[in-house]
């Protein structure tokens, strides 16, 4: 086998492809080639690294130097600096904001230091579509162990002593989980991997597909094993194709190992998995919804119990686990459930991925200990606030979540934490928001999902949501009363007493949260008609700075309903009441003469 | 049972017949169908809605209950440069809402329409995941991330002339 002095570590995810990885893979292999460097350099194709915002990412090894935004012209840098010169590309390397010193090795960068990686353990280690660098990672180790150590029942006890909850945004105990599932007997029973992230805002499930697919195979394997099921099904989004290929081609390789298929390990255990495809339906995250999805019916929620665990996919006993769950399985039984337990907080244990986003300096992919505050993700690891604006918020948990303010900061993040303050851990997504949000519109921005995601089955979510959407658009618009928001509060609480499903349970929570903690701005749209942020403009007025202005009458020419008047050479005047706000007036001056109050 | 009112081609029935035959005309497959089918023709008019029911002997009213309720499924044939804005939170919060807004403008159509010329289609979608790139936009297989309402124009262009 091949040594190769170097490997060259290159993001193949979602977003880095999106900003041409490819490119930079074509280009570093011609380098490579022109240099006749075929073999000492290796270029390989890994998973997300997790830092999106400064991809594409290169990583050089052994020395784990971190390129980053990388195109393809620095490829013939790279290759005649760094790996024949052997002195790092300094300006590719990463800049600490505050020192702006250089940061060669990722392990030194405030975005990592605080991180560790159990789910993500291998995203951006190995490469996804070759299955022998995944076993040089320990993969389908503990499967092995599982099935010759080990009774179903030990594994699903240490499973238990782990603490592990699940990660898909329920939290309930995984172990706790499978165990329902073991007893109940029957002639079929399947194994359900639930890929259908539908959190906008939230892509650590398909960064663990995209990145490390055979740890979710091993893990639905041996829950497969506890629970007596031979037959295992992911039921993945239809907007994820490169999860998806990457999915089918470890599939395929596992079962040419004999890791899924017919006698395991050669033991008497079969298990097999299928693919099986979402079609853009938020509800379909919830278990029952996702199950009839499955069965070829429209997405709709059933009342629990019976649950999946008796009666599930075809009536039979159904296990349905999130990604991020399975991912953290083999692990723990290999490093064992005190290890696993002893990272967290005492109700959560081990660790959890979010997902950066929103006006936020690192926008990307993190996995920190339960118990990390968000003081610390959002500034020590999230690098604080984008172009220096003053935080106001952040979302958590999607549009079942709600949005957490400065008084927060503190507050060690796990499952029941989130839920004392209002909001919840969903599946990991958290939007940082900043002065220029306003939180009447944000409210009114998850409605406006939950509505059109809502599948119409129960009264409560389907109209009441509806209801919901229209007051806040009511008070975006200026035209919202006071007792607007008593009837905000009244309903909201209705829909959560009384919604089929968590998806119409948890709808309003948005809206509670922002009431909550942004009383002020909800009167302040009612009352004086202003939006502090600035953001709803059916509360703003274009105004003419006198000072700026001056006298070109571009803006007036350019005025659909002609409300601009005045002299040539002298300042204008929008006469407000005639306004319709369209703005164009701001576009056309080269002066910065108008503003919007 | 002919029951079938065609403008589909004969070819198109026999392609559709064989997708069913493929998935064993398992009711249970149906959304699986409904992927390939798509595929195939772009869109999924009620002339393929009832071909598919035909074969997998269940009512065509079920297939369109089922049509109707994913997103992903459409029956308006989409334009040669399909154009997806992601109105995920990620992108919204960095200015989704005004990039659509422009190219509604643009392109004069609104969300779900096609271009007269059935050059371009505009539809929204929730989170292709790469909030990286926010705002994000999608054109066909390709993508575009950080998109500025000033970028609209030059990428419309790029397709104009194709």
């Amino acid at each position: 086998m091949a040594t190769f002095k170097y490997h060259l570590l290159i993001c193949g995810g979602t977003g880095c492809k999106a900003s041409d990885s490819d490119g930079i893979i074509t280009s570093l292999n011609k380098e490579i080639k022109e240099k006749g460097l075929e073999n000492d350099v290796k270029v390989v194709t890994t998973g997300c690294f997790g830092f999106c915002e400064k991809g594409p990412i290169v990583k050089v090894l052994p020395d784990n130097t971190f390129y980053t935004q990388v195109t393809p012209g620095d490829a013939a840098e790279i290759i005649q600096e760094h790996i024949i010169k052997g002195r790092k590309v300094e300006r590719l390397l990463y800049t600490d904001p505050e020192t702006e010193n250089h940061i060669a090795d990722s392990k030194h960068m405030g975005f990592y230091q605080k991180q560790i990686r159990i789910a993500l353990r291998n995203c951006g280690f190995i490469d996804p579509e070759n299955l022998d660098e995944a076993i040089s990672r320990d993969a389908y180790m503990a499967l092995g162990k599982a099935l010759t150590e080990m009774t179903p029942q030990e594994v699903i006890d240490e499973i238990k002593k782990s603490g592990l909850r699940g990660r898909g945004g329920g939290g309930f105990p995984t172990g706790l989980k499978w165990e329902f599932a073991s007893k109940n007997e029957a002639d079929q029973k399947y194994v359900v991997c639930n890929a259908d992230e539908g959190d906008p805002g939230a892509f650590m499930d398909r960064s663990i597909l995209e990145g490390d697919p055979h740890t979710v195979l091993e893990a639905m394997a041996i829950c497969g094993y506890t629970m007596g099921a031979d037959k295992g099904l992911i039921y993945i989004r239809a907007e994820y194709p490169l999860a998806i290929k990457r999915l089918k081609i470890a599939i395929d390789q596992a079962r040419e190992y004999g890791l899924l298929g017919k006698n395991i390990l050669g033991t008497d255990f079969n298990f097999d998995i299928e693919l099986r495809y979402g079609a853009g339906a938020f509800v379909c995250g919830e278990e029952t919804a996702l199950i009839h999805s499955m069965e070829g019916e429209r997405g709709e929620p059933t009342f629990k119990p019976p649950f999946p665990a008796e009666s599930g996919y075809n009536g039979k006993p159904t296990n349905v686990n999130n990604v991020e769950t399975f991912a953290s399985v083999p692990v723990i039984l290999l490093k064992g459930a005190d290890w696993f337990s002893s990272i967290g907080t005492e109700k959560s244990k081990g660790t959890k991925v979010f997902a950066l986003a929103g006006k936020i300096n690192n926008v990307g992919l993190i996995e920190v200990p339960m118990g990390t505050t968000l003081r610390e993700v959002i500034f020590e690891i999230g690098g604080g606030i984008k172009d220096g604006k003053k935080f106001k918020a952040v979302q958590t948990g999607g549009p079942s979540g709600g949005c957490l303010t400065e008084k927060h900061l503190d507050t060690p993040i796990d499952f029941d934490n989130l839920i004392a303050e209002g909001s919840m851990m969903g599946s990991g997504g958290m939007i940082v928001m900043d002065e220029d949000d306003c939180m009447v519109s944000v409210a009114k921005f998850y409605l406006d999902f939950t509505v059109e995601e809502s599948c119409g089955k129960c009264t409560p979510c389907r109209i009441g949501n509806k209801r919901l959407y229209e007051i806040l658009d009511k008070i975006t618009k200026g035209e919202g009363t006071m007792e607007d928001l008593d009837n905000l509060k009244n309903l909201s609480n209705v829909i959560k007493d009384t919604a089929l499903c968590g998806l119409g349970q948890t709808s309003p929570n948005p809206v509670l949260s922002t009431l909550d903690n942004f009383w002020d701005e909800y009167v302040a749209h009612v009352t004086d008609k202003k939006c502090p942020a600035g953001a709803c403009t059916d509360l703003m007025n274009y105004n003419i700075i006198e000072e700026n202005c001056v006298g070109c009458t571009a803006c007036a020419r350019a005025c659909p309903v002609n409300c601009i008047t005045g002299e040539r050479k002298m300042p204008h005047h929008i006469d407000q009441a005639a306004c319709i706000k369209c703005g164009t007036c701001m576009e056309k001056c080269k002066f910065n003469a108008i503003e919007l109050i | 049972m002919s029951s079938v009112k065609v403008k589909l081609k004969k070819t198109d029935i026999d392609k559709l017949a064989e997708v069913c035959k493929s998935f064993n005309n398992e009711p249970g497959e149906l959304i699986n169908v409904l992927h390939k089918a798509q595929e195939i023709f772009g869109y999924l008019p009620s002339e393929v809605q009832e071909v598919i029911a035909h074969e997998l002997k269940v009512p065509v009213a079920k297939v369109y209950g089922v049509v109707t309720f994913y997103s992903f499924f459409t029956m308006t044939p989409k334009g040669k440069f399909p154009i997806s804005i992601c109105t995920g939170t990620a992108c919204y919060v960095r200015g989704a809402e005004k990039v659509l807004d422009e190219f509604k403008k643009e392109l004069n159509i609104q969300v779900g329409d096609t271009t007269a010329d059935g050059k371009f289609s505009l539809s929204c979608l929730r989170c292709v995941g790469a909030c990286g790139l926010a705002p994000v936009v999608l054109i066909g297989e390709k993508t575009y991330g950080r998109v500025a309402p000033d970028d609209v124009k030059q990428i419309i262009k790029e397709y104009m002339d194709q």
